[in-house]
Protein backbone atom coordinates (compact mmCIF):
# COMPACT_ATOMS: atom_id res chain seq x y z
CA UNK A 1 0.00 0.00 0.00
CA UNK A 2 0.85 4.06 -0.38
CA UNK A 3 3.02 5.09 2.29
CA UNK A 4 0.48 8.16 2.18
CA UNK A 5 -2.04 5.62 2.94
CA UNK A 6 -0.55 4.45 5.79
CA UNK A 7 -0.01 7.96 7.34
CA UNK A 8 -3.65 8.83 6.05
CA UNK A 9 -5.12 6.14 8.21
CA UNK A 10 -2.79 6.62 11.28
CA UNK A 11 -4.92 10.17 11.56
CA UNK A 12 -8.13 9.25 11.55
CA UNK A 13 -9.46 7.74 15.25
CA UNK A 14 -10.80 4.40 15.48
CA UNK A 15 -14.50 4.29 14.48
CA UNK A 16 -14.66 7.26 12.75
CA UNK A 17 -17.43 8.03 9.79
CA UNK A 18 -14.91 8.40 6.84
CA UNK A 19 -15.69 10.06 3.80
CA UNK A 20 -13.52 8.56 1.04
CA UNK A 21 -13.44 11.76 -1.80
CA UNK A 22 -11.91 10.22 -5.24
CA UNK A 23 -11.42 7.03 -3.31
CA UNK A 24 -10.40 5.16 -6.71
CA UNK A 25 -10.17 1.50 -6.86
CA UNK A 26 -11.23 1.87 -3.41
CA UNK A 27 -7.59 1.23 -2.31
CA UNK A 28 -7.46 3.47 1.09
CA UNK A 29 -10.74 3.03 1.69
CA UNK A 30 -10.27 -1.50 2.04
CA UNK A 31 -7.33 -0.85 4.27
CA UNK A 32 -9.63 1.97 6.89
CA UNK A 33 -12.45 -0.77 6.68
CA UNK A 34 -9.86 -3.62 8.24
CA UNK A 35 -8.06 -1.38 10.33
CA UNK A 36 -9.82 1.64 11.54
CA UNK A 37 -13.69 1.83 10.83
CA UNK A 38 -16.08 -0.03 9.57
CA UNK A 39 -18.05 3.37 8.68
CA UNK A 40 -16.27 4.63 5.69
CA UNK A 41 -17.93 5.52 2.20
CA UNK A 42 -16.63 6.77 -1.25
CA UNK A 43 -17.52 8.92 -3.92
CA UNK A 44 -15.82 8.66 -7.34
CA UNK A 45 -16.27 9.50 -10.61
CA UNK A 46 -15.05 6.48 -12.56
CA UNK A 47 -17.75 4.13 -12.96
CA UNK A 48 -15.34 1.37 -13.90
CA UNK A 49 -13.22 2.39 -10.73
CA UNK A 50 -16.81 2.27 -8.79
CA UNK A 51 -18.08 -1.36 -9.81
CA UNK A 52 -14.34 -2.43 -8.25
CA UNK A 53 -15.21 -0.99 -5.02
CA UNK A 54 -19.09 -2.15 -4.75
CA UNK A 55 -17.64 -5.20 -5.96
CA UNK A 56 -14.62 -5.51 -2.97
CA UNK A 57 -18.09 -4.72 -0.65
CA UNK A 58 -17.24 -1.01 -0.26
CA UNK A 59 -20.07 1.35 -0.20
CA UNK A 60 -19.60 3.96 -2.76
CA UNK A 61 -21.49 6.50 -5.07
CA UNK A 62 -21.00 7.25 -8.36
CA UNK A 63 -20.28 10.66 -8.46
CA UNK A 64 -18.66 14.18 -9.12
CA UNK A 65 -17.10 15.62 -5.62
CA UNK A 66 -17.62 18.82 -7.33
CA UNK A 67 -21.29 18.41 -7.77
CA UNK A 68 -22.40 15.76 -5.33
CA UNK A 69 -20.99 16.64 -2.55
CA UNK A 70 -24.35 18.99 -1.97
CA UNK A 71 -26.02 16.08 -1.01
CA UNK A 72 -24.75 15.32 2.44
CA UNK A 73 -25.47 17.27 5.26
CA UNK A 74 -23.53 19.37 7.55
CA UNK A 75 -20.93 17.92 10.03
CA UNK A 76 -21.93 14.60 8.31
CA UNK A 77 -18.69 12.88 8.54
CA UNK A 78 -16.30 12.97 11.21
CA UNK A 79 -13.44 12.60 8.58
CA UNK A 80 -13.14 13.96 4.52
CA UNK A 81 -10.41 12.15 2.95
CA UNK A 82 -8.96 14.12 -0.40
CA UNK A 83 -6.09 12.37 -1.42
CA UNK A 84 -4.06 14.23 -4.34
CA UNK A 85 -7.32 15.09 -6.35
CA UNK A 86 -7.70 19.21 -4.91
CA UNK A 87 -5.49 20.40 -8.02
CA UNK A 88 -7.78 18.39 -11.05
CA UNK A 89 -10.74 20.13 -9.84
CA UNK A 90 -12.22 23.29 -11.94
CA UNK A 91 -13.05 25.21 -8.27
CA UNK A 92 -10.69 23.78 -5.58
CA UNK A 93 -11.78 26.27 -3.08
CA UNK A 94 -15.22 25.23 -3.74
CA UNK A 95 -14.76 21.82 -2.84
CA UNK A 96 -12.43 22.35 -0.22
CA UNK A 97 -15.19 24.42 1.67
CA UNK A 98 -17.39 21.38 1.18
CA UNK A 99 -15.43 18.60 2.55
CA UNK A 100 -15.21 21.07 5.81
CA UNK A 101 -18.54 21.72 5.45
CA UNK A 102 -19.63 17.80 4.71
CA UNK A 103 -16.71 16.75 7.21
CA UNK A 104 -15.70 17.81 10.77
CA UNK A 105 -12.11 17.43 10.00
CA UNK A 106 -10.54 16.98 6.56
CA UNK A 107 -7.50 15.36 5.11
CA UNK A 108 -6.25 16.58 2.27
CA UNK A 109 -3.22 15.83 0.16
CA UNK A 110 -1.05 17.65 -2.47
CA UNK A 111 1.39 16.20 -5.39
CA UNK A 112 3.98 19.40 -4.03
CA UNK A 113 4.50 21.33 -7.49
CA UNK A 114 7.59 23.10 -5.19
CA UNK A 115 9.67 20.01 -5.04
CA UNK A 116 13.02 20.86 -6.09
CA UNK A 117 13.36 18.53 -9.51
CA UNK A 118 10.08 19.77 -10.42
CA UNK A 119 11.97 23.69 -10.37
CA UNK A 120 14.91 22.30 -11.89
CA UNK A 121 13.15 20.38 -14.77
CA UNK A 122 11.36 23.99 -15.70
CA UNK A 123 14.64 26.04 -15.31
CA UNK A 124 16.78 23.67 -17.40
CA UNK A 125 14.50 22.12 -19.62
CA UNK A 126 12.40 24.94 -20.05
CA UNK A 127 9.39 22.28 -20.64
CA UNK A 128 6.97 21.80 -18.08
CA UNK A 129 7.56 19.67 -15.59
CA UNK A 130 7.19 15.58 -16.11
CA UNK A 131 8.19 13.40 -12.82
CA UNK A 132 7.93 10.41 -11.30
CA UNK A 133 4.71 11.80 -8.58
CA UNK A 134 3.59 14.02 -11.56
CA UNK A 135 3.42 12.09 -14.75
CA UNK A 136 1.19 14.04 -17.26
CA UNK A 137 2.24 16.19 -20.22
CA UNK A 138 0.78 19.71 -20.36
CA UNK A 139 -1.45 18.70 -22.68
CA UNK A 140 -3.13 15.57 -21.37
CA UNK A 141 -2.73 16.66 -17.61
CA UNK A 142 -5.94 16.26 -15.62
CA UNK A 143 -4.10 18.54 -13.11
CA UNK A 144 -5.85 22.20 -13.61
CA UNK A 145 -4.64 24.09 -10.29
CA UNK A 146 -1.43 22.49 -9.28
CA UNK A 147 0.01 24.27 -5.65
CA UNK A 148 2.97 24.17 -3.98
CA UNK A 149 2.89 23.11 -0.16
CA UNK A 150 3.24 26.63 0.49
CA UNK A 151 0.72 28.09 -1.69
CA UNK A 152 -1.84 25.18 -0.08
CA UNK A 153 -0.46 26.63 3.71
CA UNK A 154 -1.07 30.15 2.62
CA UNK A 155 -4.49 29.52 1.38
CA UNK A 156 -5.50 28.07 4.22
CA UNK A 157 -4.01 30.40 6.69
CA UNK A 158 -6.35 33.39 4.33
CA UNK A 159 -9.13 31.02 4.43
CA UNK A 160 -8.69 30.62 8.37
CA UNK A 161 -8.91 27.06 8.06
CA UNK A 162 -7.24 25.95 10.68
CA UNK A 163 -4.39 22.84 10.69
CA UNK A 164 -4.05 20.05 13.08
CA UNK A 165 -1.44 18.48 11.25
CA UNK A 166 0.28 19.35 8.64
CA UNK A 167 2.70 16.84 7.19
CA UNK A 168 5.25 16.51 4.25
CA UNK A 169 6.52 13.23 2.73
CA UNK A 170 9.87 13.15 1.01
CA UNK A 171 10.74 9.22 -0.17
CA UNK A 172 10.49 7.37 2.65
CA UNK A 173 10.72 10.47 5.60
CA UNK A 174 7.54 11.70 6.88
CA UNK A 175 8.28 15.25 8.48
CA UNK A 176 6.05 18.26 10.32
CA UNK A 177 5.51 21.15 8.71
CA UNK A 178 5.65 24.65 9.99
CA UNK A 179 6.17 28.15 8.95
CA UNK A 180 9.49 28.14 10.17
CA UNK A 181 10.08 25.38 8.20
CA UNK A 182 8.03 26.12 5.26
CA UNK A 183 10.52 27.14 2.53
CA UNK A 184 12.44 23.92 3.14
CA UNK A 185 10.13 21.38 3.60
CA UNK A 186 8.50 23.10 0.36
CA UNK A 187 11.86 22.16 -1.63
CA UNK A 188 12.12 19.08 -0.84
CA UNK A 189 8.75 17.31 -0.08
CA UNK A 190 7.05 15.68 -3.05
CA UNK A 191 3.75 15.41 -1.15
CA UNK A 192 2.07 17.61 1.42
CA UNK A 193 -0.55 15.75 3.95
CA UNK A 194 -2.76 18.13 5.82
CA UNK A 195 -5.21 17.01 8.63
CA UNK A 196 -7.81 20.68 8.74
CA UNK A 197 -10.40 22.22 10.08
CA UNK A 198 -12.34 25.22 9.55
CA UNK B 1 -58.26 -28.45 -14.78
CA UNK B 2 -57.03 -24.86 -14.42
CA UNK B 3 -53.25 -24.37 -15.91
CA UNK B 4 -52.63 -22.35 -12.35
CA UNK B 5 -53.21 -25.73 -10.44
CA UNK B 6 -49.73 -27.69 -10.85
CA UNK B 7 -47.53 -24.10 -9.67
CA UNK B 8 -46.91 -23.33 -5.68
CA UNK B 9 -49.22 -20.68 -4.58
CA UNK B 10 -49.86 -19.44 -0.70
CA UNK B 11 -53.48 -18.77 0.15
CA UNK B 12 -53.27 -15.62 2.22
CA UNK B 13 -55.99 -16.82 5.35
CA UNK B 14 -55.44 -12.75 6.74
CA UNK B 15 -56.71 -9.70 6.19
CA UNK B 16 -55.21 -7.25 3.71
CA UNK B 17 -56.54 -3.95 3.63
CA UNK B 18 -55.75 -2.12 0.12
CA UNK B 19 -54.90 1.20 -0.07
CA UNK B 20 -58.32 1.69 -2.01
CA UNK B 21 -59.93 0.87 1.45
CA UNK B 22 -61.30 -2.57 0.28
CA UNK B 23 -59.84 -5.68 2.50
CA UNK B 24 -59.14 -9.21 1.01
CA UNK B 25 -58.28 -12.02 2.44
CA UNK B 26 -58.22 -15.74 1.29
CA UNK B 27 -56.42 -15.04 -1.45
CA UNK B 28 -53.74 -16.63 -3.68
CA UNK B 29 -50.27 -15.50 -4.01
CA UNK B 30 -48.25 -17.72 -6.59
CA UNK B 31 -44.53 -18.06 -5.93
CA UNK B 32 -41.68 -20.03 -7.16
CA UNK B 33 -38.29 -20.52 -5.48
CA UNK B 34 -35.27 -21.24 -6.47
CA UNK B 35 -32.07 -23.01 -4.50
CA UNK B 36 -32.05 -24.01 -1.16
CA UNK B 37 -32.72 -22.17 2.35
CA UNK B 38 -30.01 -22.99 4.44
CA UNK B 39 -30.71 -23.38 8.29
CA UNK B 40 -30.09 -20.13 10.01
CA UNK B 41 -32.56 -18.72 7.18
CA UNK B 42 -30.07 -16.05 6.62
CA UNK B 43 -29.95 -16.61 2.78
CA UNK B 44 -32.82 -15.59 1.50
CA UNK B 45 -33.33 -12.94 -1.60
CA UNK B 46 -36.59 -11.55 -2.30
CA UNK B 47 -36.85 -10.75 -6.03
CA UNK B 48 -40.33 -8.78 -7.33
CA UNK B 49 -40.84 -8.78 -10.96
CA UNK B 50 -41.61 -5.80 -13.11
CA UNK B 51 -44.60 -4.86 -15.28
CA UNK B 52 -45.27 -7.66 -17.66
CA UNK B 53 -42.90 -10.27 -15.51
CA UNK B 54 -43.95 -12.98 -13.09
CA UNK B 55 -42.52 -15.55 -10.68
CA UNK B 56 -40.50 -17.94 -12.76
CA UNK B 57 -37.77 -15.81 -12.60
CA UNK B 58 -35.22 -17.94 -14.49
CA UNK B 59 -35.35 -21.57 -15.77
CA UNK B 60 -38.24 -22.20 -18.65
CA UNK B 61 -41.12 -21.21 -17.53
CA UNK B 62 -43.51 -23.97 -17.01
CA UNK B 63 -47.22 -22.16 -18.64
CA UNK B 64 -45.33 -19.95 -21.22
CA UNK B 65 -42.19 -23.16 -21.90
CA UNK B 66 -40.52 -19.59 -22.54
CA UNK B 67 -37.15 -18.53 -20.76
CA UNK B 68 -37.92 -16.94 -17.30
CA UNK B 69 -37.33 -13.35 -17.37
CA UNK B 70 -33.76 -12.70 -15.66
CA UNK B 71 -32.08 -15.96 -16.84
CA UNK B 72 -28.51 -13.73 -17.25
CA UNK B 73 -28.51 -12.25 -13.43
CA UNK B 74 -30.83 -15.49 -11.43
CA UNK B 75 -29.54 -19.17 -11.53
CA UNK B 76 -26.51 -21.44 -10.35
CA UNK B 77 -23.32 -19.91 -10.73
CA UNK B 78 -25.04 -16.29 -12.09
CA UNK B 79 -24.80 -13.03 -10.88
CA UNK B 80 -27.60 -14.13 -7.69
CA UNK B 81 -26.08 -17.26 -7.28
CA UNK B 82 -28.98 -20.09 -6.51
CA UNK B 83 -26.37 -22.21 -5.65
CA UNK B 84 -25.39 -20.05 -2.57
CA UNK B 85 -28.84 -17.81 -2.13
CA UNK B 86 -32.37 -19.06 -1.59
CA UNK B 87 -34.51 -16.77 -4.14
CA UNK B 88 -38.29 -16.05 -3.41
CA UNK B 89 -39.90 -14.61 -6.45
CA UNK B 90 -43.82 -13.90 -6.28
CA UNK B 91 -46.39 -12.94 -9.07
CA UNK B 92 -47.50 -9.43 -7.84
CA UNK B 93 -51.21 -9.00 -7.32
CA UNK B 94 -53.20 -8.05 -9.80
CA UNK B 95 -50.89 -10.33 -11.95
CA UNK B 96 -52.12 -13.13 -14.31
CA UNK B 97 -49.75 -15.84 -13.35
CA UNK B 98 -51.69 -17.07 -10.90
CA UNK B 99 -51.68 -14.47 -8.13
CA UNK B 100 -54.70 -13.24 -7.05
CA UNK B 101 -55.69 -10.59 -10.20
CA UNK B 102 -58.96 -9.64 -12.21
CA UNK B 103 -58.97 -12.72 -13.86
CA UNK B 104 -60.13 -14.78 -10.62
CA UNK B 105 -63.74 -15.32 -10.20
CA UNK B 106 -64.99 -13.48 -6.90
CA UNK B 107 -66.27 -16.16 -4.61
CA UNK B 108 -69.35 -14.02 -3.80
CA UNK B 109 -70.86 -13.70 -7.20
CA UNK B 110 -69.10 -16.79 -9.07
CA UNK B 111 -68.06 -14.57 -11.75
CA UNK B 112 -64.78 -13.54 -12.89
CA UNK B 113 -63.62 -10.01 -11.38
CA UNK B 114 -62.68 -8.75 -14.83
CA UNK B 115 -62.94 -4.60 -13.87
CA UNK B 116 -64.50 -5.27 -10.81
CA UNK B 117 -61.10 -6.27 -9.18
CA UNK B 118 -60.34 -3.44 -6.67
CA UNK B 119 -57.32 -0.99 -7.61
CA UNK B 120 -54.29 -2.43 -6.59
CA UNK B 121 -51.01 -0.09 -5.37
CA UNK B 122 -47.50 -1.13 -5.37
CA UNK B 123 -47.89 -0.82 -1.22
CA UNK B 124 -50.83 -3.25 -1.84
CA UNK B 125 -47.97 -5.89 -3.45
CA UNK B 126 -45.60 -5.31 -1.28
CA UNK B 127 -47.79 -5.95 1.71
CA UNK B 128 -49.09 -9.20 0.06
CA UNK B 129 -45.53 -10.24 -0.34
CA UNK B 130 -45.05 -10.05 3.13
CA UNK B 131 -47.22 -12.99 3.98
CA UNK B 132 -44.81 -14.85 2.13
CA UNK B 133 -41.75 -13.79 3.91
CA UNK B 134 -43.67 -15.27 6.97
CA UNK B 135 -44.79 -18.11 5.44
CA UNK B 136 -41.22 -19.21 5.36
CA UNK B 137 -40.69 -18.21 9.00
CA UNK B 138 -37.73 -16.04 7.68
CA UNK B 139 -36.95 -13.24 10.17
CA UNK B 140 -34.41 -11.48 8.05
CA UNK B 141 -34.01 -11.37 4.43
CA UNK B 142 -30.68 -11.11 3.19
CA UNK B 143 -31.42 -8.94 0.11
CA UNK B 144 -34.38 -7.54 -1.95
CA UNK B 145 -33.99 -6.39 -5.75
CA UNK B 146 -35.79 -5.96 -8.63
CA UNK B 147 -35.58 -3.66 -11.35
CA UNK B 148 -38.29 -1.07 -13.27
CA UNK B 149 -41.84 -1.84 -10.56
CA UNK B 150 -39.29 -4.33 -9.09
CA UNK B 151 -37.43 -1.49 -8.01
CA UNK B 152 -40.20 0.07 -6.79
CA UNK B 153 -41.34 -2.45 -4.90
CA UNK B 154 -38.53 -2.78 -2.82
CA UNK B 155 -38.49 0.67 -1.98
CA UNK B 156 -41.81 0.31 -0.84
CA UNK B 157 -40.80 -2.93 0.90
CA UNK B 158 -37.91 -0.65 2.97
CA UNK B 159 -40.34 1.71 3.78
CA UNK B 160 -42.77 -0.74 4.68
CA UNK B 161 -40.64 -2.74 6.52
CA UNK B 162 -37.40 -1.15 7.50
CA UNK B 163 -35.07 -3.79 8.99
CA UNK B 164 -36.63 -6.99 7.31
CA UNK B 165 -33.55 -6.98 4.68
CA UNK B 166 -30.04 -6.67 5.24
CA UNK B 167 -29.56 -5.56 2.23
CA UNK B 168 -31.86 -3.74 -0.89
CA UNK B 169 -31.08 -3.58 -4.67
CA UNK B 170 -33.43 -1.23 -6.45
CA UNK B 171 -32.33 -1.29 -10.23
CA UNK B 172 -33.13 1.22 -12.74
CA UNK B 173 -36.27 2.56 -11.26
CA UNK B 174 -37.89 5.60 -9.57
CA UNK B 175 -39.75 7.18 -6.28
CA UNK B 176 -42.72 8.04 -8.39
CA UNK B 177 -43.89 8.43 -11.66
CA UNK B 178 -43.07 10.80 -14.26
CA UNK B 179 -45.40 12.64 -16.06
CA UNK B 180 -43.90 10.91 -19.08
CA UNK B 181 -44.38 7.05 -17.30
CA UNK B 182 -48.17 8.17 -17.01
CA UNK B 183 -48.10 9.00 -20.84
CA UNK B 184 -46.56 5.97 -21.87
CA UNK B 185 -48.92 3.62 -19.70
CA UNK B 186 -52.28 6.01 -20.50
CA UNK B 187 -50.93 5.15 -23.69
CA UNK B 188 -51.18 1.44 -23.50
CA UNK B 189 -54.33 1.33 -21.16
CA UNK B 190 -56.00 3.29 -24.33
CA UNK B 191 -55.44 0.89 -27.07
CA UNK B 192 -56.78 -1.58 -24.61
CA UNK B 193 -59.76 0.04 -24.21
CA UNK B 194 -60.44 0.78 -27.64
CA UNK B 195 -60.14 -2.38 -28.66
CA UNK B 196 -64.05 -3.75 -28.95
CA UNK B 197 -63.28 -6.91 -27.79
CA UNK B 198 -62.35 -5.50 -24.57
CA UNK B 199 -65.85 -5.12 -24.15
CA UNK B 200 -65.80 -2.46 -20.74
CA UNK B 201 -63.05 -5.30 -19.40
CA UNK B 202 -66.06 -8.43 -19.75
CA UNK B 203 -63.90 -10.17 -22.24
CA UNK B 204 -63.75 -13.42 -20.17
CA UNK B 205 -66.74 -15.06 -20.68
CA UNK B 206 -66.87 -14.24 -24.48
CA UNK B 207 -64.60 -16.09 -27.36
CA UNK B 208 -62.42 -13.59 -27.37
CA UNK B 209 -59.81 -11.04 -25.90
CA UNK B 210 -58.71 -7.40 -26.93
CA UNK B 211 -55.24 -9.11 -28.48
CA UNK B 212 -55.32 -6.40 -30.60
CA UNK B 213 -55.18 -3.17 -28.16
CA UNK B 214 -53.07 -5.47 -25.80
CA UNK B 215 -50.15 -6.01 -28.83
CA UNK B 216 -50.15 -2.13 -29.23
CA UNK B 217 -50.09 -1.39 -25.92
CA UNK B 218 -47.24 -3.63 -25.31
CA UNK B 219 -45.74 -2.29 -28.98
CA UNK B 220 -45.58 1.20 -27.51
CA UNK B 221 -44.40 -0.60 -24.29
CA UNK B 222 -41.71 -2.20 -25.70
CA UNK B 223 -40.59 1.06 -27.70
CA UNK B 224 -39.63 3.04 -24.56
CA UNK B 225 -37.63 -0.58 -23.02
CA UNK B 226 -35.23 0.34 -25.97
CA UNK B 227 -32.55 3.09 -26.79
CA UNK B 228 -32.84 5.08 -29.36
CA UNK B 229 -29.49 4.23 -30.70
CA UNK B 230 -29.82 0.39 -30.19
CA UNK B 231 -32.71 0.68 -32.50
CA UNK B 232 -30.89 2.43 -34.65
CA UNK B 233 -28.17 0.05 -35.12
CA UNK B 234 -30.17 -3.53 -34.76
CA UNK B 235 -32.79 -2.14 -37.32
CA UNK B 236 -32.02 1.35 -38.55
CA UNK B 237 -34.20 1.71 -42.25
CA UNK B 238 -33.45 -1.96 -43.01
CA UNK B 239 -36.12 -3.67 -44.76
CA UNK B 240 -38.20 -6.42 -44.13
CA UNK B 241 -37.57 -9.61 -46.19
CA UNK B 242 -37.75 -7.28 -49.52
CA UNK B 243 -35.78 -5.22 -51.84
CA UNK B 244 -37.54 -1.97 -51.77
CA UNK B 245 -40.69 -0.48 -50.44
CA UNK B 246 -43.88 -1.62 -51.27
CA UNK B 247 -46.04 1.46 -51.60
CA UNK B 248 -48.16 -0.17 -48.78
CA UNK B 249 -48.81 -0.51 -45.17
CA UNK B 250 -47.36 -3.67 -44.62
CA UNK B 251 -44.21 -4.19 -42.42
CA UNK B 252 -42.15 -2.83 -45.37
CA UNK B 253 -38.85 -1.75 -42.15
CA UNK B 254 -37.80 -4.49 -40.05
CA UNK B 255 -38.99 -2.52 -37.01
CA UNK B 256 -42.42 -2.71 -37.73
CA UNK B 257 -41.96 -6.42 -38.38
CA UNK B 258 -39.91 -6.45 -34.77
CA UNK B 259 -42.39 -4.49 -32.89
CA UNK B 260 -45.61 -6.56 -34.43
CA UNK B 261 -44.01 -9.53 -33.37
CA UNK B 262 -43.30 -8.76 -29.68
CA UNK B 263 -46.82 -7.73 -29.59
CA UNK B 264 -48.36 -11.04 -31.02
CA UNK B 265 -46.36 -13.13 -28.38
CA UNK B 266 -46.63 -10.91 -25.89
CA UNK B 267 -51.24 -11.27 -26.01
CA UNK B 268 -50.28 -15.28 -25.95
CA UNK B 269 -49.17 -14.68 -22.07
CA UNK B 270 -50.53 -11.62 -20.85
CA UNK B 271 -53.87 -10.67 -19.63
CA UNK B 272 -55.64 -7.04 -20.55
CA UNK B 273 -56.95 -6.41 -17.66
CA UNK B 274 -53.95 -7.46 -15.87
CA UNK B 275 -51.76 -5.04 -17.81
CA UNK B 276 -54.41 -1.81 -17.23
CA UNK B 277 -54.25 -2.95 -12.92
CA UNK B 278 -50.54 -2.79 -12.58
CA UNK B 279 -49.83 -0.17 -14.87
CA UNK B 280 -52.16 1.91 -12.72
CA UNK B 281 -50.13 0.59 -10.00
CA UNK B 282 -47.21 1.90 -11.13
CA UNK B 283 -48.76 5.30 -11.88
CA UNK B 284 -50.19 5.82 -8.26
CA UNK B 285 -46.81 5.34 -6.66
CA UNK B 286 -45.35 7.57 -5.42
CA UNK B 287 -43.28 7.34 -2.09
CA UNK B 288 -42.34 10.68 -1.73
CA UNK B 289 -45.97 12.01 -1.17
CA UNK B 290 -46.42 9.88 1.23
CA UNK B 291 -43.86 11.11 3.19
CA UNK B 292 -44.88 14.26 2.78
CA UNK B 293 -42.30 15.21 -0.37
CA UNK B 294 -39.94 14.07 2.06
CA UNK B 295 -38.09 11.05 0.61
CA UNK B 296 -35.54 10.24 3.14
CA UNK B 297 -38.65 9.61 5.25
CA UNK B 298 -39.52 6.99 3.80
CA UNK B 299 -36.03 5.22 4.60
CA UNK B 300 -35.28 6.69 8.13
CA UNK B 301 -36.37 3.79 10.43
CA UNK B 302 -34.19 1.19 7.92
CA UNK B 303 -30.48 0.05 8.08
CA UNK B 304 -30.51 -1.80 5.38
CA UNK B 305 -27.86 -1.48 2.83
CA UNK B 306 -28.79 -0.19 -0.17
CA UNK B 307 -27.50 -0.54 -3.73
CA UNK B 308 -29.06 1.58 -6.42
CA UNK B 309 -28.02 0.79 -10.09
CA UNK B 310 -28.96 3.05 -13.46
CA UNK B 311 -28.21 2.60 -17.15
CA UNK B 312 -26.96 5.17 -19.24
CA UNK B 313 -29.39 4.87 -21.75
CA UNK B 314 -32.21 4.23 -19.38
CA UNK B 315 -34.83 6.96 -21.01
CA UNK B 316 -38.24 5.63 -18.91
CA UNK B 317 -36.00 5.70 -15.17
CA UNK B 318 -32.87 7.74 -15.89
CA UNK B 319 -30.38 7.92 -14.01
CA UNK B 320 -31.26 10.92 -12.55
CA UNK B 321 -34.01 9.27 -10.99
CA UNK B 322 -32.34 6.68 -9.36
CA UNK B 323 -29.66 9.22 -8.36
CA UNK B 324 -33.12 11.13 -6.26
CA UNK B 325 -32.88 7.97 -4.39
CA UNK B 326 -29.05 7.97 -3.35
CA UNK B 327 -29.71 11.93 -2.30
CA UNK B 328 -32.92 10.92 -0.21
CA UNK B 329 -30.32 8.41 1.28
CA UNK B 330 -27.57 9.80 1.71
CA UNK B 331 -28.83 12.93 3.58
CA UNK B 332 -30.02 10.50 6.36
CA UNK B 333 -26.56 8.97 6.23
CA UNK B 334 -27.82 6.02 4.92
CA UNK B 335 -25.68 2.88 3.88
CA UNK B 336 -25.98 3.44 -0.05
CA UNK B 337 -23.67 2.79 -3.18
CA UNK B 338 -24.72 3.78 -6.44
CA UNK B 339 -23.09 2.80 -9.63
CA UNK B 340 -24.73 4.02 -13.52
CA UNK B 341 -23.72 1.37 -15.78
CA UNK B 342 -22.89 1.84 -19.18
CA UNK B 343 -25.31 0.61 -21.86
CA UNK B 344 -26.61 1.13 -24.77
CA UNK B 345 -29.47 -1.31 -23.61
CA UNK B 346 -31.68 0.99 -22.51
CA UNK B 347 -34.26 0.72 -19.85
CA UNK B 348 -34.09 -3.28 -21.03
CA UNK B 349 -30.45 -3.51 -19.55
CA UNK B 350 -31.11 -5.01 -16.58
CA UNK B 351 -32.91 -7.79 -17.92
CA UNK B 352 -30.50 -8.33 -20.90
CA UNK B 353 -26.68 -10.04 -20.91
CA UNK B 354 -24.84 -6.55 -19.45
CA UNK B 355 -21.60 -7.95 -17.79
CA UNK B 356 -20.70 -4.76 -15.84
CA UNK B 357 -23.97 -5.06 -14.95
CA UNK B 358 -23.95 -8.78 -13.57
CA UNK B 359 -20.90 -8.39 -12.31
CA UNK B 360 -21.38 -5.20 -9.95
CA UNK B 361 -24.48 -7.46 -8.95
CA UNK B 362 -22.65 -10.43 -8.00
CA UNK B 363 -20.10 -8.65 -6.55
CA UNK B 364 -22.05 -6.61 -3.87
CA UNK B 365 -24.31 -9.61 -3.43
CA UNK B 366 -21.06 -12.14 -2.65
CA UNK B 367 -18.80 -9.40 -0.27
CA UNK B 368 -22.05 -8.02 1.78
CA UNK B 369 -23.12 -11.94 2.58
CA UNK B 370 -19.53 -12.79 3.52
CA UNK B 371 -19.19 -9.87 5.62
CA UNK B 372 -22.57 -10.76 7.04
CA UNK B 373 -21.08 -14.23 7.56
CA UNK B 374 -17.77 -13.09 9.05
CA UNK B 375 -19.69 -10.72 11.61
CA UNK B 376 -21.84 -13.60 12.59
CA UNK B 377 -24.93 -12.21 11.84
Amino acid sequence: MKKEFKIISDLILKNSRVLDVGCGDGELMSFLYKNITKDVRGIEISKQNVQNCISKGLTVIEGDAEKDLIQFPDSSFDIVILSQTLQAFLNPEKVLNELLRVGKKAIVTIPNFGHWKVRLNLLFKGTMPVTKGLPYQWHNTPNLHMCTIKDFFDFCANKNIKFIKSLALNEERLLSISKSNLGKRNLFSEIGIFLIEK
Amino acid sequence: MNKFDNIKKLIVKDQLKLDCGQTISNFPIAYETYGKLNSKKSNAILVFHALTGDQFATGINPITKKDGWWKYALGPGKAIDTDKYFVICANVLGGCMGSFGPSNVNPTTGKTYEIDFPIITINDMVNAQYFLIKHFEIEKLFCVTGGSMGGMQVLQFVANYPNLSQTAVPIACTSNHSAQNIALNELGRQAIMADAKWQNGKYEDSDSSPNKGLSVARMAAHISYLSKDALQEKFGRKLQERDDLKFSFDADFQIESYLRHQGSVFVDRFDANSYLYITRAMDYFDLNKKYEGNLSKAFKNSNTKFFIISFTSDWLYPSSENKEIVIALNSIGADVGYVEIESDKGHDSFLLNVPDFLETLRGFLNTSYERLNEEGI
